[in-house]
């Protein structure tokens, strides 16, 4: 339990559906075994069809989502456009590996639909390793439990309903074998409408 | 067979016919064959050690918060039921609560085995007081029966913390008892105990709303309530909430519900209190303002 990403206690998971993609995490900030907060955000809106999760240490999310954000607004200022999905995940990605031997402790999953409304997901670790998957991808404390889920919950081609609440069991089942991480959920399902946001409630132990 | 050796000499080692006489089974377990056993036996299968790399190694039942108090009734025991295995929930389900015989009860926390094995062995003796006495052994002597084999094994890397708890001649008794071999008894003035992972947080509520003078409906929503919030601040603790009470004549199992069921009641009772503190403050703001006034 020492290590950094394991002191604040997080679960991500970005998940393809038809023309749509969801992207959950729980709420729980904890400083190891005590939780101090249970309505800690780590999922950031980066543009209106791009979301990011941060899972990892609390204070380097604050710092990443915010450095992402400056990054963003530069590169709009300049392109005069939101940036593909693809790009942003390589732009994190590098951000990251250029704190290779001093990294910072986030793990991040990015989920968008990218120009022609297509969906696109990835996670990498904390030094910028992409992983790029068609179905879902998961990051956080209990990686395990969230695949386990994901594995036998997941079906192709999804519509945004069924997506919500496939993500939602999943990310509830996972946090609920994981000690710390849980205590309530947010999922996102984007859109080429818009996004839709709900809390979930999650038990309180 | 090469590997250990049977435990001979001094130490918990004693004459194997002792064992059958006090119901201790001294001398029948294998130690590991080293120069220094006890060491090498702490050192590789103790629960507190194995918090970083070793976490793994072995299944041990780890964080927990178990609670018992003295009021008026008699004693109340209230705990959780998670097991842990570092972050990872190995059960949701656990009987903390050991039933010794139907005047005793022990809890469990530390090494889920260490605390099971020696609390059935404690009941063996307990009983082999009974057919030697013709009369129940007082919950002194049996947590000191406890506390006597605890001793016998400090440094072996045993786990156990554990409150005994029962009625006899005497009243209503609770003891503290752990694997360095303290015993503590629970007096007027210290009427409660809790153990574990959430002790602390448990502690908390017990310190702020306990009362001797409680019916017994109030001990056992006390309990709820120190359980309920040990278990949302400490991630190592959850699941069920058993509730025991220990009467005149044996224990009765009162209560047995998930946590989560208990929330709505807590989460109502808390934005109650969020709004008249609000309004007490508005109210005392307005006095402080008139105050200034004049």
């Amino acid at each position: 339990m020492s290590s950094p990403t394991e002191i604040n206690g997080a679960a991500c998971i970005a998940m393809v559906g038809k023309g749509c993609v969801g992207i959950a995490a729980d709420t729980r900030l904890g400083m190891q075994a005590m939780t101090v907060g249970t309505d800690f955000q780590k999922i950031f809106k980066m543009h209106d069809r791009l979301y990011v999760g941060l899972p990892g240490l609390a204070t380097d999310v604050h710092t990443i989502s915010a450095t992402m954000r400056f990054k963003l607004n530069l590169f709009k200022l300049r392109e005069e456009r939101d940036i593909e999905p693809k790009a942003f995940s390589t732009l994190i990605s590098n951000t990251l590996y250029e704190k290779r031997f001093a990294p910072w402790f986030v793990e991040p999953v990015v989920a968008g639909l990218d120009k022609d409304g297509a969906p696109f997901i990835s996670a990498m670790d904390l030094i910028g390793a992409e992983c790029f998957a068609k179905d879902f991808v998961v990051s956080g404390t209990c990686p395990d439990n969230m695949y386990g889920m994901c594995e036998s919950m997941y079906k192709p081609d999804q519509e945004p309903e069924a997506l919500f609440e496939t993500l939602a069991q999943c990310l509830l089942s996972a946090v609920d074998r994981d000690a710390i991480s849980g205590w309530g959920g947010i999922v996102h399902i984007i859109t080429a409408d818009g996004v839709t946001s709900r809390r979930l409630r999650g038990r309180p132990d | 067979m090469l590997a250990c050796r049977a435990l001979t000499g001094s130490g918990p080692a004693e004459a194997s016919t002792a064992g059958r006489l006090t119901g201790v089974p001294t001398g029948t377990f294998t130690l590991p064959s080293t120069a220094d056993p006890a060491a090498f036996a702490s050192h590789h299968f103790n629960v507190y050690t194995g918090d970083a790399d070793g976490e793994h190694r072995m299944k041990f039942a780890k964080g927990t918060t178990t609670l018992a108090f003295k009021f008026k009734g008699g004693v109340l025991v209230a705990v959780d039921s998670r097991s842990t295995q570092g972050p990872y929930i190995a059960s949701g389900s656990v009987k903390k609560v050991i039933e010794i015989n139907p005047y005793l009860l022990g809890t469990m926390a530390g090494g889920a085995a260490d605390c099971a094995f020696w609390e059935r062995n404690l009941g063996v003796q307990c009983r082999l007081h009974e057919l030697r006495n013709r009369e129940r052994i007082s919950v002194a002597a049996a947590s000191k029966l406890l506390a006597n084999t605890l001793a016998q094994y400090r440094g072996y890397g045993l786990s156990v913390g554990t409150m005994i708890t029962g009625w006899d001649k005497t009243g209503p008794q609770l003891y503290y008892v752990d694997n360095d071999g303290m015993r503590l008894h629970a007096k007027d003035t210290s009427p409660f105990f809790s153990v574990g992972s959430g002790s602390t947080f448990a502690y908390g509520v017990l310190d702020s709303a306990y009362r001797h003078d409680m019916t017994d409906e109030e001990a056992v929503a006390l309990g709820k309530r120190a359980i309920y919030h040990a278990t949302h601040r400490d991630a190592y603790s959850g699941g069920i909430n058993n509730i025991y009470l220990v009467k005149e004549d044996g224990w009765v199992k009162v209560f047995s519900g998930d946590v989560k069921d208990l929330r709505d009641a807590f989460d109502a009772e808390e934005a109650a209190a969020a709004a008249e503190g609000s309004s007490s403050s508005s109210s005392s703001g307005a006095a402080a303002a008139a105050a200034s006034t004049a």
